[in-house]
C-alpha cells in the first residue's frame, strides 16, 4: 500500500577492538577485546518525521548516528536511504547523489566548523560542491537567503565562527546543513552545549524549518524533555540495543519496558507532582563485560530466570520477556 | 522564633566581585545579597556565565588574581569570614563549609587511596586517631551508599565509576560535620539515573543532619525537586530569589518568566517553548539600567537608566521595576 519508509535501518551493529596494544597482549597474556557499541538497531523513519534516539551516555546513540549518515561502516546490517543502500557498493554512483540529501548536525558546532573559513565560505561551500546553483551572484544570493531563514543577518556572512555565541554557530551548522538542500538532516545532541533559552531557540527554529521545508530528522538526545518536545516516534536505546520504540506520545504516557519507567522516574520534575524515586538503582555496567541475556537485568525490578539467559527480541516495539509474556499489566 | 534562630547560616551582603583585566574592570558579581537559613537548600541557578560559580568562589575565599571581592560581606552564622586571613579562611573552608563540585576529580587526588583521603580530612578537623577516623570514614561511606564501604575503601578514585566518585566526595565535604555545603553542579557530568540518586542522596543528608546547602547548577528541574528557595542569577546580579514552587511555577521577573517557559517539560502539551530574544551580555558589555532591557519585551525608560533593587513582594524579592509601586501604571 505505503512506499518504502524514507530511512530502513535494519540489524545494524558496530563492534570496536579496544584490545591493549600487541605488546601488552603479548606479556600480560591479555586476550584480544570487543566492544559491541551498537548491537542489532533495526528502525523505520518516514518522510517528514522526526525519530529520536534516546539514552544514557554510552548507550550507542551516536554510533548509530554516524552510520546512519556514512561516516561509519556498520560491522553488519544495512541502512537505506529513499531506497539506496549505504553500504552497497553496487550502488556508489547512486548514494554519491544521495550525499547531498543527508546531513548532520553536531553536539559542538564550533568543532565542526572550519574556524580559519569566513561563514560566507562555510556555508557556500556544500553550494558549490554540489552545485546548487551556479555563478557567484547567485551563490551569494543563496548565502544570504540561508542566514536570513536560520535567523542571522546576510552580512554576517563576512565574519569568522569565534565571533558567534554557541547558539549562533549552530544556527550556522543548521545554514550549512540547509545549503545542499538536504532533506534528511541527522542531529546528533544538537543542543546540549546550550544555555536553555538559547536551546529554546533552536528548537524552535529546527521545528519552523521541518515545517516550511518538509524536513526529516533523525534527532539524538540524552535529555527526555527535549526529545519529547521535538520527536514523533522515539527510540530508548541501552547498552547497544534498542529496548523501546514507541509512538511520541504513548512513550510519556505509557511506557512500557522497564528501564524507559526508570529513565522517565528519573527525570527530575519541573512540573513539581513528587513523583516516587525509588525505582532509580545501579549504574550502566561496563560495555565490554555486559550482563549476559537481558543487559538490565541486575538492575531489573521485573527479573526473572529467562532475562538472565535469553536476549529479549524487540516484539511489538518494547524488548523485555517480561512484557511479551505478559507479566506486568500495562500502567 | 528565638532570635538564635533566626540568624541565617550563611549571609551574603551586596558582594561585588571584580576581574581586572588589562582593557577593563570586569564586574562579575553585582551586588549580590541572600541568606541562607538552617538545614536549607537554596537552588542558585542561572544560565553559563551568570555568575553561580563566582559566588560559590567568592563564599570561600577562592578568588584567584586577577579577581577579588571588591566590595560587601560573607557571614557564616552571624560572623564574618570574607576579611579573614588566609590560613583562617583555609580552616573554614573544609571543616565548616564543605565542597561538592561537578568533576569528582578535583576534590580525589587520584594518586591516593580513598582511605587515606577520608582518614586525613577527618583526622584534620576532629581529634580522632587513626582507628577511630577510619571506622568513621567507613561509617560515611555506607552513609552515602557505597555497597561494601569497609572493602571498597581502600580503593583507587579511578576503581569507581562517575557516579561512585561522587559519593565518595559528598563523604569527603561530610567529613568535617560543616555547617554549611555547596554543591557546584554536583550532577551534571552524571547520567540521569545517576544524578536522581545522588540528587536524593543530597536531599536525605540535609534532612538527617540539618545541614543547610548552597546548590548551583543550570539545570531547572534539579533544582525543583531539590530546593527551598531559589535565586535566578542574570548577568551577575540577582534577578530574583523565593521559594522554589513560587518562582518555577509564577516567576514574576521577566527574564525568570522566559527561563521557564523555554525549558522543554514532561508535562502537558509539547507547544512551542517561550524564546527570549539574543544571549546573557558578556561582561565587558553590560547595559546601564536594568541589565536585561535589551531582551526584555516589557522594559520602558526606567529600564534603560536605573538598576532596578531587590523588591519584597509577598515571600520572594525581585529586581524590576514593574514591581515598585510607583510604576504600577506600567505594570498593569
Ligand atoms: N571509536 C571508538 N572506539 C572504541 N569504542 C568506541 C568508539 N566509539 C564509541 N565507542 C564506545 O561505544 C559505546 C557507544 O558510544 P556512543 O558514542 O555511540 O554512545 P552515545 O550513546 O552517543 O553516548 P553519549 O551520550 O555519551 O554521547 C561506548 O561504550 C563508547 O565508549
Ligand atoms: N578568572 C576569571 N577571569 C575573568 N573572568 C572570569 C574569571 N572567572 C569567571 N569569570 C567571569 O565571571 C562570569 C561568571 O562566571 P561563573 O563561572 O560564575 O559563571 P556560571 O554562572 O558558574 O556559569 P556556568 O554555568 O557556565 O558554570 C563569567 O562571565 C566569567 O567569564
Ligand atoms: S527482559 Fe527481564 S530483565 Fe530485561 S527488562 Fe524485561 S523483565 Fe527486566
Ligand atoms: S527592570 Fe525593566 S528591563 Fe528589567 S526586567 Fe524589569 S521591565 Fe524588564
Ligand atoms: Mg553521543
Ligand atoms: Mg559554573
Amino acid at each position: 500500500m505505503s512506499e518504502a519508509p524514507f530511512v530502513e535501518v535494519r540489524d545494524l551493529r558496530r563492534v570496536f577492538d579496544v584490545s591493549k596494544p600487541w605488546l601488552n597482549r603479548v606479556l600480560e597474556n591479555a586476550p584480544r577485546q570487543y566492544l559491541k557499541a551498537v548491537d542489532g538497531v533495526s528502525f523505520d523513519i518516514a518522510r517528514g518525521e522526526t525519530f529520536a534516539l534516546v539514552g544514557e551516555s554510552g548507550s550507542g546513540k551516536s554510533t548509530v548516528a554516524r552510520m546512519v549518515v556514512g561516516l561509519l561502516p556498520p560491522s553488519d546490517g544495512t541502512v537505506a536511504i529513499a531506497g539506496v543502500s549505504m553500504n552497497d557498493v553496487d550502488v556508489a554512483q547512486e548514494r554519491q547523489r544521495l550525499r547531498r540529501r543527508i546531513q548532520m548536525i553536531f553536539q559542538d558546532p564550533y568543532a565542526s566548523l572550519n574556524p580559519r573559513w569566513r561563514v560566507g565560505r562555510i556555508i557556500a561551500e556544500p553550494i558549490r560542491a554540489f552545485q546548487i546553483v551556479e555563478g557567484e551572484a547567485a551563490i551569494n544570493n543563496r548565502v544570504g537567503e540561508l542566514l536570513t531563514l536560520v535567523g542571522l543577518h546576510p552580512d554576517d556572512r563576512s565574519k569568522f565562527p569565534h565571533e558567534f555565541s554557541g547558539g549562533q554557530r549552530q544556527r550556522i551548522a543548521i545554514a550549512r546543513a540547509l545549503a545542499s538542500n538536504a532533506e534528511f538532516i541527522v542531529c546528533d545532541e544538537p543542543t546540549s552545549a546550550l544555555d536553555v533559552s538559547v536551546q529554546a531557540q533552536i528548537l524552535n527554529l529546527m521545528r519552523d524549518l521541518q515545517e516550511r521545508l518538509g524536513l526529516t530528522y533523525l534527532f539524538i538526545s540524552h535529555n527526555l524533555a527535549v526529545v519529547r518536545h521535538m520527536a514523533t516516534r522515539i527510540g530508548v536505546m541501552y547498552l547497544g540495543r534498542l529496548v523501546e520504540i514507541s509512538d511520541g506520545k504513548q512513550l510519556f504516557s505509557n511506557p512500557r519496558h522497564p528501564y524507559t519507567r526508570m529513565l522517565l522516574d528519573a527525570v527530575p520534575d519541573l512540573a513539581m507532582t513528587g513523583k516516587a524515586r525509588d525505582g532509580v538503582k545501579g549504574e550502566i555496567p561496563n560495555p565490554i563485560s555486559p550482563p549476559c541475556g537481558c543487559t538490565f537485568h541486575p538492575r531489573c525490578p521485573l527479573v526473572f530466570d529467562r532475562c538472565r539467559i535469553e536476549t529479549p527480541p524487540v516484539i511489538d516495539g518494547v524488548a523485555c520477556h517480561a512484557v511479551n509474556e505478559g507479566r506486568v499489566a500495562a500502567a | 522564633m528565638t532570635v538564635k534562630e533566626a540568624v541565617p547560616v550563611l549571609s551574603v551582603r551586596d558582594l561585588t566581585v571584580e576581574f581586572v583585566t588589562r582593557r577593563a574592570t570586569l564586574r562579575a558579581l553585582d551586588r549580590v545579597s541572600f541568606d541562607v537559613a538552617r538545614g536549607e537548600v537554596l537552588g542558585v541557578v542561572g544560565e553559563s556565565g551568570a555568575g553561580k560559580s563566582v559566588t560559590g568562589s567568592a563564599i570561600i575565599g577562592l578568588i584567584d588574581p586577577p579577581g577579588r571581592i571588591a566590595g560587601g560581606e560573607v557571614l557564616l552564622s552571624g560572623a564574618r569570614i570574607d576579611d579573614l586571613p588566609q590560613e583562617a579562611m583555609r580552616k573554614v573552608r573544609g571543616k565548616r563549609i564543605g565542597m561538592i563540585f561537578q568533576d569528582p576529580l578535583t576534590s580525589l587526588n587520584p594518586l591516593y587511596r580513598i582511605s587515606e583521603q577520608l582518614i586525613e580530612t577527618i583526622r584534620v578537623h576532629t581529634d580522632l586517631d587513626a582507628a577511630q577516623a577510619r571506622a568513621r570514614a567507613i561509617a560515611l561511606l555506607d552513609e552515602v551508599g557505597i555497597p561494601a564501604p569497609e572493602r571498597r575503601i581502600d580503593s583507587y578514585p579511578h576503581e569507581f565509576s562517575g557516579g561512585m566518585r561522587q559519593r565518595v566526595v559528598i563523604a569527603l565535604a561530610l567529613c568535617a560535620e560543616p555547617e554549611f555545603i555547596i554543591a557546584d553542579e554536583p550532577t551534571t557530568a552524571l547520567d540521569v539515573s545517576v544524578q536522581a540518586q545522588i540528587i536524593a542522596l543530597i536531599k536525605r543528608l540535609c534532612k538527617e543532619r540539618g545541614t543547610s546547602v548552597m546548590l548551583v547548577t543550570h539545570d531547572m528541574g534539579v533544582i525543583a525537586e531539590t530546593a527551598d528557595r531559589v535565586a535566578v542569577m542574570y548577568a551577575g546580579r540577582i534577578a530574583e530569589i523565593g521559594p522554589v514552587r513560587e518562582v518555577v511555577k509564577q516567576p514574576l521577573h521577566p527574564y525568570a518568566k522566559g527561563l521557564m517557559g523555554a525549558i522543554p517539560s514532561l508535562e502537558g502539551e509539547a507547544k512551542r517553548l517561550v524564546q527570549i530574544p539574543g544571549t546573557m551580555p558578556r561582561l565587558s558589555a553590560i547595559p546601564p539600567g536594568c541589565a536585561f532591557n535589551p531582551r526584555c519585551s516589557q522594559a520602558f525608560s526606567r529600564c534603560h537608566v536605573e538598576r532596578p533593587e531587590l523588591i519584597a513582594v509577598g515571600d520572594r524579592k525581585v529586581a524590576c521595576h514593574l514591581y515598585d509601586e510607583s510604576n504600577a501604571e506600567i505594570a498593569a
